[in-house]
């Protein structure tokens, strides 16, 4: 370990973080587009040509607001909550690796941050952490409506990161590691989605619960607790919660296309290794696509059916997935 | 050996960089005028009433206790996944068993009404 290794490090990490940001604010605008081409609209499309200046707008307006902070709320906890939220959501792709390794100024770059043997319990663990921000946010706010979307938020959260975790499971079966680096190049025959159907459909469901998009959104459930468990917060610590929910939905697209779609894997991608993020870039916003689509076309799912679906079908599919992977693995050699 | 967690200790460091400057842009521009009355909870413009902070059904309090039962599990079903070659059938068998035991485990909750909402 040397000073340049460091430095390298503290540049990947700055360029990680602030591509997410980057990234983060134009799904924003990626997803207004979308949905109102989908509700024949045009959008937003004021804020320069097309609109592309719209998230900058927005952040600016939301830089210039007042932050309020509600009577009887836990000062502490409240300004923590969204640091809390955003912390995981801008570090769980450190282990990813975005490209095959890149000869830049004369050295051989890898285009990850860094590659552990634990990988996959690595985001595991880090997804959790964010379950711990939304309650401490809903318990901070003395706010009735924010206390039951960060209860909702939780229950709903942990019960679903039982299904996820269990649709990993497959890929890291097939590929014998949990190193992500592994994970990508035991896809060189073919993709891991095809021969986990199953683990990828249950992944792809349970991450649309784990970071509450529709249609699982029940902790911000409009219609019956304004916005759930950032109802009280406004300004930059609202910005901050839209950011992890965003971060959090370009990260599950990340991961979901690196353990079941091949990750940076395409056609010439050993000749021409720039290829790689490309790639991964185009199976990421083809991910985010489905899941735009999937909130504009499918309304809510009542609580009780969301929490019967996580551990009644979803938790014993993806036991039976596991078993049934494992079994042909060990019968067949696969 | 515990080298490669030195990026991970870098990036969490700039994250976090990152979300205090987010909040101190916030803080430093944004206009600081409070009243009773904007301060007061949001309830959909009604006044207020009663403690933010309620008492919570105590179905929460069972999801979170059988999430972390089947929580273990998960987790040793994932180191055991990465090893599935090398132990063969005779840890497929094993891991069968502590699977069917679990799984008798979540058939009780269920069927004892632990994973109903009415």
């Amino acid at each position: 370990m040397d000073a340049g290794m460091i430095l390298e490090w503290v540049i990947k990490s700055v360029v990680m973080v602030l591509m997410l940001t980057g990234g983060f604010a134009y799904v924003t605008l990626f997803e207004r587009k979308v949905i109102a081409r989908i509700q024949v609209r045009v959008g937003p499309n004021r804020a320069g040509p097309q609109g592309v200046l719209q998230p900058i707008a927005d952040a600016v307006k939301l830089i210039f607001k007042e932050e309020l902070t509600p009577a009887g709320a836990d000062k502490k906890i409240f300004i923590l909550a969204p640091l809390i939220t955003v912390l995981p959501a801008l570090t769980v792709l450190a282990v990813v690796p975005l490209g095959p390794p890149l000869n830049l100024f004369g050295r051989t770059v890898n285009l990850f941050l860094t590659d552990i043997n634990v990988g996959v319990l690595y985001i595991i663990a880090i997804t959790s952490i964010s379950v711990y921000g939304i309650t401490l946010a809903g318990w901070s706010s003395n706010n009735k409506y924010a206390m039951l979307g960060g209860l909702r938020a939780t229950a709903q959260m942990i019960s679903y990161e039982l299904a996820l975790g269990l649709a990993i499971v497959g890929p890291v079966i097939l590929a014998g590691s949990m190193s992500l680096v592994d994970i990508v190049d035991a896809q060189r025959p073919m993709w891991f989605a095809v021969l986990q159907p199953a683990g990828f459909v249950l992944y792809f469901i349970a991450s649309l619960a784990e970071v509450n998009r529709a249609p699982f959104d029940m902790p911000e459930a409009e219609q019956e607790l304004t916005a759930g468990y950032h109802s009280e917060y406004s300004g930059m610590k609202f910005a901050l919660f839209f950011m992890a929910e965003y971060i959090k939905m370009i990260a599950v697209a990340t991961i979901g296309a690196t353990l079941f779609l091949g990750g940076y894997l395409g056609p010439f991608v050993d000749r021409f290794p720039i290829l790689g993020p490309l790639y991964l870039v185009a199976k990421v916003v083809v991910w985010l696509f489905v899941m735009v689509w999937v909130r504009s076309a499918l309304p809510r799912i009542r609580y009780d059916r969301l929490m019967a679906l996580g551990w009644k079908v979803l938790f014993p599919l993806g036991l039976v997935n596991v078993l049934v992977t494992a079994l042909i693995v060990v019968l067949v050699g696969g | 050996m515990l080298q490669e967690y030195l990026p991970l200790l870098i990036i969490f460091l700039i994250a976090l960089l990152v979300g205090i400057i987010a909040m101190l842009l916030g803080y430093l521009f944004g206009p600081k005028r409070p009243t009773r009355r904007k301060s007061a909870p949001y309830e959909s413009g009604m006044v207020p009433y009663g403690p933010g902070r309620r008492r919570m059904s105590v179905r929460f309090y069972l999801i979170a206790v059988l999430f972390i039962l089947f929580d273990i599990e998960v987790i040793f079903v994932i180191s055991w996944a990465t090893v599935v070659r090398q132990v063969g059938v005779p840890g497929l068998i094993a891991m069968a068993i502590f699977l069917g035991l679990l799984e008798v485990a979540h058939l009780y909750a269920w069927k004892k009404g632990a994973l109903e909402w009415e």
